[in-house]
C-alpha cells in the first residue's frame, strides 16, 4: 500500500489512452464514425468494474475466514470505487448509445442487465448502513456481497449473450461488431487503457481505505 | 557579458529577418500587411494546432483536466500519509 510507482504507471496509461485513442487511426465505420474511439474510454470503466468488484468479493472471503475488520474495510471500498466505474460505464454507455443506437435508453439486454446490476450493488450500501454492529455488519455484508457477485457474472456474460437480439457487440444475433475482438490497433490502446484505469480506480480505493483506518484508529482512542 | 548576449540575440533573430521579403522593402518605408500574409503557406507557423480539425485543442483539453484531477488525487494521497504518521506514529513514505 506504500508503494508509488502504480500510480505513476496508472497515470502514464491514461495519459497514454487519451493521447493515442484520440489520435491514432481508427477503422472508418458507418454509423459508427468517429465514436468508435469510445470504446477506449467506455469499455475500461466495465472492465475495471469487474476487476475491482472481483477484488472485493476476495476481500469479503478472506474477511469472512479471518474476522479481520480490515479485510471487510478494503472489500467495501473497492466495491464503492466499483459502482462508481459501473455508473460511469452506464452514463457513457447511454450517451454513445443516443448517437449510434438513437436512444439513450432502448431496453438492450446488455444495458438493462448492467442497471439491474448497478440496483443489486446499491442495496448492498443500503445493507451495510442499516447495520449498526461492526462484526455483524461486515459478516452479513460480506455474504451478502458473494451473492451480488454470483448474479452478476450471468447478469453480464451470459443472459445477454443468450437474448434473441441484441445491439451491443458480442451480445445475441450482432456477432458482426466484433472487430473490437479482431483489430490490434485497437488493442495497443484498449489494454493499456483498461490497466490504466483500473489501477486508477484502485488507488482511489486506497486512499478510502487509509481514510476509513485513521477513522477507526481515532474513535478507537 | 553584454555583448555577448547581444551577438546571441542578433544570431537568434536573423533567421526572422530573413522570412521578410527584404527585397521589397526599402530603408524607412512601411511593410504593409496584405491578405497573403495570412493565408501563405510558406512561412512556419504554429499550425499543428489548428490541423485535422483541430482535435489536438481536445487532446490538450483532456490531458490538462486529466493532470488536474491527478495532481489533486496526489495532494490528497499526502495528506493522508501525513495524517497516518500523526495517528499510527509510522514513517510513511507514498
Amino acid at each position: 500500500m506504500k508503494k508509488v510507482w502504480w500510480k505513476v504507471l496508472a497515470v502514464l496509461l491514461i495519459l497514454y489512452t487519451i493521447i493515442t485513442g484520440l489520435l491514432l487511426g481508427v477503422p472508418r465505420l458507418a454509423i459508427l464514425n468517429e465514436t468508435i474511439r469510445n470504446l477506449h474510454f467506455h469499455v475500461p470503466m466495465w472492465f475495471g468494474m469487474i476487476i475491482m468488484l472481483t477484488g472485493s468479493v476476495v476481500y469479503s472471503i478472506k474477511y469472512l475466514r479471518t474476522g479481520k475488520l480490515d479485510f471487510d474495510t478494503k472489500s467495501v471500498e473497492l466495491a464503492k470505487t466499483g459502482i462508481l466505474f459501473c455508473i460511469l460505464g452506464l452514463l457513457t454507455g447511454m450517451l454513445w448509445a443516443k448517437f449510434t443506437w438513437s436512444e439513450w435508453w432502448s431496453g438492450d439486454p446488455k444495458q438493462n442487465a448492467a442497471a439491474i446490476c448497478l440496483l443489486i450493488y446499491l442495496a448492498y450500501l443500503v445493507l451495510r448502513n442499516s447495520l449498526q454492529d461492526e462484526q455483524q455488519r461486515a459478516r452479513i455484508s460480506s455474504v451478502y456481497s458473494i451473492f451480488a457477485y454470483a448474479a452478476m457474472i450471468p447478469l453480464l456474460f451470459i443472459l445477454p449473450r443468450m437474448a434473441e437480439s441484441s445491439l451491443h457487440p458480442g451480445n445475441g444475433g450482432n456477432p458482426a461488431l466484433n472487430f473490437f475482438d479482431s483489430d490490434d490497433q485497437l488493442k495497443m490502446v484498449l489494454y493499456p487503457a483498461v490497466i490504466g484505469w483500473t489501477l486508477m480506480g484502485v488507488w482511489l480505493a486506497e486512499l478510502r481505505v487509509r481514510y476509513r483506518r485513521i477513522e477507526k484508529a481515532l474513535e478507537e482512542n | 557579458m553584454k555583448k555577448i548576449i547581444f551577438a546571441l540575440l542578433f544570431i537568434v533573430s536573423v533567421p526572422s529577418f530573413s522570412q521578410v521579403n527584404l527585397d521589397k522593402i526599402k530603408a524607412g518605408e512601411k511593410y504593409e500587411i496584405t491578405e497573403n500574409d495570412y493565408t501563405n503557406k510558406s512561412v512556419d507557423m504554429a499550425d499543428m494546432m489548428r490541423e485535422n480539425g483541430k482535435i489536438y485543442v481536445v487532446v490538450g483539453v483532456i490531458v490538462i483536466i486529466f493532470l488536474g484531477i491527478t495532481f489533486y488525487a496526489i495532494r490528497i494521497d499526502r495528506k493522508l500519509s501525513k495524517i497516518e504518521g500523526e495517528v499510527f506514529g509510522e514513517k510513511v513514505n507514498s
